[in-house]
C-alpha cells in the first residue's frame, strides 16, 4: 500500500467524507472551495495530523482550489501555525492567481497582538480595587457632594442663577409623577403587613395593638422607606441616564465652554425638587400605608375606624413626623447625588449609559436602606 | 489687547489612558485668521482642541489663549475666558431639553443682566444670521442635521466672542449644507473680524476657508503654513492627505453667500 494511502486512512474520521480536502502522501490537497463551512472540518483534520509522529512536512496544495473566503485564508494560516507548534513544517504550494490574491488580501497580520492588560495577581487586584474605591469612588462622591452642597446653599439666595421653570419641571418629574405608584404600593404593603400581624395578635386577644404595629411601623419605618425606594428606582436611574447622555453628546462640555458649571446647572434643580417633594411623598406613603392597615384591621379583626383613629391619636408623637422629615431630606440627597455621580462618571457610548443607569439604581436603593438603618437606630 | 497671536501652543504633549496622543505639538493662530487644524483620524486634532478649551488638564507644554497662559489660570479666570470664546461642537451639543431659542439665549441669560425682551431680540437676530428665526420655539430633536449645526453656530456666537472654535463643523452634512455652513463661517471672519480655529478633515472646507493650516500626524505637528505651501509640500503624509485635492482642483470660495444674511 502506498504511503499516501496509509496516511489517508490514518485521518479518515468524518473529514474523510468531505470533498474539499484530502491527504495524499505528505500533500494536503484542497479542492473546490475552502469557506467558513469547511473550516471546522479542516481544523479537526489538522488536529489528527498533529498526533502523527511520522509526519515532519506537509504541503498545502491549493492547485485544486477554485474559491476561498477570508475565514478559509485565516484557517490555512491557523492550521500552519498549529502544525508548526508540533515541529511539522508546512509549505503552501499552488493556487490560481485569483486564490493567491485573496490569500494576500486576507492573510493575518504579522504583528503579534499582545494583551494590553497585564495579568494581575489576586492581592495586587484586591489592593488596586480598594485603592480605586477610596481614591476614585469615595473621593469623587465627596467632591460632588460638597460641590452640590455649596451651590445648593448659594443658589438659594441667587435667583438669577436658577433656570426659569426648571424647579417646577423637576418637581413634577421626581415628585408628582411618583405619587400614584407610592400610593398604591404603600396601601398594598400596609394591608399585607397588617393582615399577617392581625393573625398573630388575634391568638393572644391583643387586637387593639394592631394599630400600634401599623402606625408606628409605617410612620417610623415602612412609609419613608417605601417612598424612598420607589423614588430611587424611578429618579436615580432617570438622573443618571440624563446626565450620562448629556456627557456622551458633549452637552456638558458645551455648558462648561459657556462658563456654566454642569453640577450647578443640571444637579441643583433636581436637588431642590427632590428635597421639596420627598416630605410630601413620605406623608402620602404614611397615610396610605396606615389606610391599608386600617382596612385589614377592619375586615379581619372587625376593628371599627373610630377605635382605630382614637388609638392612633394616642400613640402618634411629633417625633414620628419629625423623623420622617429628616429622613426625607437625607433620602433626597442620596437619590440625586447617586444618580448624578454615576451619570458624570460615564465616559463614552450607549453601553456606559446603560451600565450607569443600572448601577445608580442599585447603589441608590442600597444607600437608602443603609441610611434608613442608621437613622432608625438614631431615632429609636 | 496687545497680543497678535490669539492662540499659541508650544510643545504640547498629552497621554490619555496610558496612550501617548500628542507629542510636541506647536502652532499659533493669528488674530483675524481662520486657522485650520487638519490631519487624518487619530492624528490628535480633537485632543488639541480639548486642551485649548481647558477640558483636558495641561500636563506638558504651553498654551496661551487670548494672551492668557491656561496652565496657570484659576477656575474663575477660565470661566471669564470661556465668555470670550465660542465653541461650535461637532454634533451641535444643543441641550435637548431646551428650545433652540432657549439654547441660544442661555449664555446671555446666565452671564448678563439684560432684560428678557432684549435677550429675545438678540437671539432672534443671531438666529436670523443663520436663517433660523422660524426655529426659535423648536426643540433640537425637531431640526435637521444642517439646521442643528446652524443653531449651534448661532449659540456659539451669541456673546460676540473674538475667538471661535469649530470642531468638525461639516461632518455629517451633505455637500450643499456644508458649503452653506462654510459661507457662514467665512462671513463671521470677514464681517465680524472673528479669529477662528477649526478642526476638520473636510478637504473642501480647508480649501475654501483656511488662511493657515496646521497639519497633525500621529500626535505631531508636521506642518504650519498657508494652503499653497501645504499643497506644494514634499512631505509624504501631507502629499497623501491632499492627493484627492490635487486631482480635483477645487477653486476657493467667493464671498457672496446665497443663504447668509451676514
Amino acid at each position: 500500500m502506498p504511503a499516501g494511502k496509509q496516511k489517508r486512512t490514518k485521518y479518515n474520521n468524518h473529514s474523510a467524507d468531505n470533498n474539499f480536502f484530502r491527504m495524499e502522501g505528505s500533500n494536503l490537497l484542497f479542492m473546490k472551495e475552502l469557506k467558513t463551512e469547511q473550516c471546522d472540518d479542516l481544523i479537526n483534520f489538522i488536529r489528527q495530523m498533529m498526533d502523527d509522529p511520522e509526519l515532519d512536512l506537509v504541503k498545502f496544495d491549493l492547485s485544486g482550489l477554485e474559491d476561498i473566503d477570508s475565514a478559509g485564508v485565516i484557517t490555512i494560516f491557523f492550521a500552519k501555525q498549529m502544525l508548526a507548534d508540533k515541529n511539522i513544517k508546512v509549505e503552501i504550494v499552488g493556487g490560481s492567481p485569483q486564490i493567491c490574491k485573496k490569500i494576500e488580501l486576507f492573510r493575518p497580520g504579522q504583528k503579534e497582538i499582545k494583551s494590553t492588560v497585564p495579568k494581575k495577581k489576586i492581592f495586587e487586584l484586591v489592593g488596586e480595587k480598594t485603592h480605586q474605591l477610596f481614591s476614585s469612588y469615595i473621593y469623587d462622591f465627596l467632591i460632588l457632594g460638597s460641590s452640590v452642597s455649596y451651590y445648593a446653599i448659594r443658589d438659594l439666595f441667587n435667583r438669577k442663577s436658577r433656570r426659569k421653570g426648571e424647579f417646577l419641571t423637576q418637581s413634577v418629574l421626581i415628585g408628582v409623577n411618583a405619587v400614584w405608584i407610592i400610593v398604591l404600593m404603600s396601601y398594598i404593603i400596609g394591608l399585607v403587613i397588617a393582615l399577617h400581624s392581625a393573625a398573630q395578635l388575634r391568638d393572644f386577644g391583643a387586637d387593639i395593638f394592631i394599630v400600634d404595629i401599623i402606625v408606628i411601623g409605617t410612620m417610623r419605618q415602612m412609609g419613608p422607606l417605601i417612598a424612598a425606594i420607589l423614588v430611587a428606582g424611578r429618579s436615580s436611574s432617570a438622573i443618571a441616564a440624563e446626565i450620562a447622555t448629556m456627557k456622551v453628546t458633549t452637552e456638558l462640555d458645551a455648558l462648561k465652554t459657556m462658563g456654566l458649571d454642569p453640577v450647578r446647572f443640571v444637579v441643583i434643580p433636581k436637588i431642590y425638587a427632590c428635597m421639596f417633594t420627598m416630605p410630601f411623598l413620605i406623608i402620602l406613603a404614611n397615610t396610605f400605608g396606615i389606610a391599608g392597615g386600617a382596612t385589614a384591621a377592619y375586615s379581619y379583626l372587625n376593628l371599627p375606624p373610630e377605635i382605630f383613629t382614637n388609638r392612633m391619636s394616642e400613640i402618634v408623637q411629633n417625633k414620628d413626623l419629625f423623623t420622617g422629615l429628616v429622613k426625607s431630606q437625607v433620602y433626597a440627597w442620596i437619590i440625586v447625588l447617586t444618580g448624578a455621580f454615576y451619570g458624570f462618571r460615564v465616559e463614552r457610548g450607549a453601553e456606559d449609559v446603560g451600565r450607569a443607569t443600572t448601577v445608580a439604581v442599585v447603589v441608590a436603593i442600597s444607600l437608602v436602606i443603609l441610611a434608613d438603618s442608621i437613622l432608625g437606630l438614631l431615632f429609636y | 489687547m496687545k497680543y497678535e497671536n490669539m492662540i499659541e501652543v508650544r510643545d504640547l504633549s498629552a497621554t490619555i489612558d496610558g496612550k501617548k496622543i500628542l507629542s510636541g505639538v506647536s502652532f499659533t493662530a493669528r488674530r483675524g485668521d481662520i486657522t485650520v487644524v487638519i490631519g487624518g483620524s487619530g492624528a490628535g486634532k480633537t485632543t488639541v482642541l480639548r486642551h485649548l478649551l481647558g477640558l483636558y488638564p495641561l500636563t506638558n507644554g504651553y498654551i496661551s489663549v487670548l494672551g492668557k497662559d491656561i496652565s496657570s489660570i484659576t477656575e474663575k479666570e477660565q470661566n471669564k475666558l470661556y465668555l470670550q470664546t465660542g465653541v461650535f461642537f461637532q454634533n451641535g451639543a444643543l441641550l435637548n431639553s431646551m428650545t433652540v431659542g432657549e439654547n441660544v439665549a442661555l449664555p446671555l441669560v446666565q452671564h448678563t443682566d439684560l432684560p428678557e425682551s432684549l435677550i429675545r431680540e438678540i437671539v432672534l437676530m443671531k438666529l436670523g444670521l443663520v436663517n433660523l428665526e422660524d426655529s426659535f420655539n423648536l426643540y433640537p430633536s425637531q431640526l435637521s442635521g444642517g439646521m442643528l449645526k446652524r443653531a449651534a453656530l448661532s449659540r456659539a456666537i451669541v456673546m460676540d466672542p473674538p475667538l471661535l472654535f469649530c470642531d468638525e463643523p461639516g461632518s455629517g452634512l451633505d455637500p450643499l449644507s456644508m458649503e452653506s455652513l462654510d459661507y457662514l463661517i467665512m462671513n463671521l471672519k470677514n464681517r465680524l473680524g472673528m479669529t477662528i480655529v477649526m478642526i476638520t478633515h473636510e478637504i473642501h472646507t480647508i480649501l475654501r476657508l483656511a488662511d493657515k493650516i496646521v497639519f497633525l500626524h500621529r500626535g505631531n505637528s508636521l506642518f504650519e503654513g498657508s494652503v499653497e505651501d501645504a499643497l506644494s509640500s514634499e512631505n509624504k503624509d501631507i502629499k497623501d492627505f491632499f492627493s484627492v485635492v490635487n486631482k480635483r482642483k477645487q477653486s476657493p470660495l467667493q464671498n457672496n453667500s446665497p443663504e447668509s444674511n451676514l
